[in-house]
C-alpha cells in the first residue's frame, strides 16, 4: 500500500471525491436498470459518465500530484477525452433509436392495425431486432 | 489517517462493481438493440473508472494508459454501432 504516503491534505478531499463518484457511476447505472423508457435511459448513465470521470479524475490529479510533490496533471486527457466524446455517443444513439422507433412504427401502419408500441415496457412483446 | 483514502478507494470499487452488474443486466435483457449499446457504454466507462481507482489504490502509471485506451477504442465502438443502426452500414462509400 503506498497510499499511506498521502497527506492528509489531498487525502481528505480525495476521499471525498471518490465517494461522491462511486456514487454518480452507481445511480446513473441504477437509472440505465430501472427506468421505463429508452429515451429517460439516455439520462443516467451520461450523469454517471461525465460527473464520475470528472471526480475520479480530480482525486487521482490530487493524489498524484501530492505524492510526486509536483503537479501531475496528465488524468485531465482523460476527462477532456471522456467530455468531448460522451455526447456524440449519445446523440448518435439517440438518432438511431428516433429513425428505428419512426421506422418500425411505419412498418405496423402498413402491415396491420398493431396495438400501440410502448419501448421497453415488457421485453418479451416485441420481436428482438438485432 | 490514510485508512480514509484506503475505505474511499474500497467504497468505490465496490459502486463501480454494482454500476458494471446493472450495465450488464441491462446489457443482457435490453429490449432493443440501442438498449444494449447504451449499456456496453456504460460497462466500459465503468470499468475504465474502475481501473483508474486501482491506480489510485497502487499509484502506478500503467493503469492511465489502460484507462486512455478503453476510452478511446470504446468511443469508437459505440459510435460505429449506432452509426450501424442508423445507416446499415458502418462505413458508407
Amino acid at each position: 500500500m503506498t497510499t499511506q504516503d498521502v497527506p492528509l491534505w489531498a487525502a481528505l478531499p480525495a476521499a471525498l471525491l471518490l465517494i461522491a463518484s462511486g456514487l454518480f457511476a452507481f445511480v446513473g447505472s441504477l437509472g440505465l436498470l430501472r427506468l421505463p423508457s429508452f429515451f429517460a435511459r439516455m439520462h443516467g448513465p451520461s450523469m454517471g459518465t461525465t460527473m464520475g470521470t470528472g471526480c475520479l479524475l480530480f482525486a487521482s490529479m490530487l493524489v498524484s500530484s501530492s505524492l510526486a510533490q509536483r503537479p501531475v496533471i496528465h488524468e485531465f486527457l482523460i476527462t477532456l477525452f471522456v467530455v468531448m466524446s460522451s455526447p456524440v455517443t449519445a446523440m448518435m444513439l439517440m438518432r438511431a433509436a428516433v429513425y428505428r422507433d419512426k421506422a418500425r412504427a411505419e412498418e405496423n401502419q402498413t402491415e396491420a392495425p398493431a396495438p400501440e408500441h410502448q419501448p421497453g415496457q415488457r421485453p418479451g412483446h416485441e420481436p428482438e431486432p438485432g | 489517517m490514510n485508512a480514509v483514502l484506503n475505505y474511499a478507494v474500497w467504497f468505490a470499487l465496490l459502486c463501480f462493481a454494482m454500476a458494471m452488474v446493472f450495465a450488464a443486466i441491462r446489457l443482457l435483457r435490453g429490449p432493443a438493440a440501442q438498449d444494449r449499446i447504451l449499456a456496453l457504454d456504460t460497462f466500459y466507462i465503468n470499468g475504465m473508472l474502475t481501473l483508474l481507482t486501482l491506480g489510485i489504490r497502487s499509484s502506478s502509471q500503467a493503469y492511465f494508459d489502460i484507462a486512455l485506451m478503453i476510452a478511446l477504442f470504446g468511443f469508437i465502438g459505440s459510435v460505429s454501432l449506432a452509426k450501424f443502426l442508423l445507416r446499415g452500414e458502418v462505413i458508407e462509400p
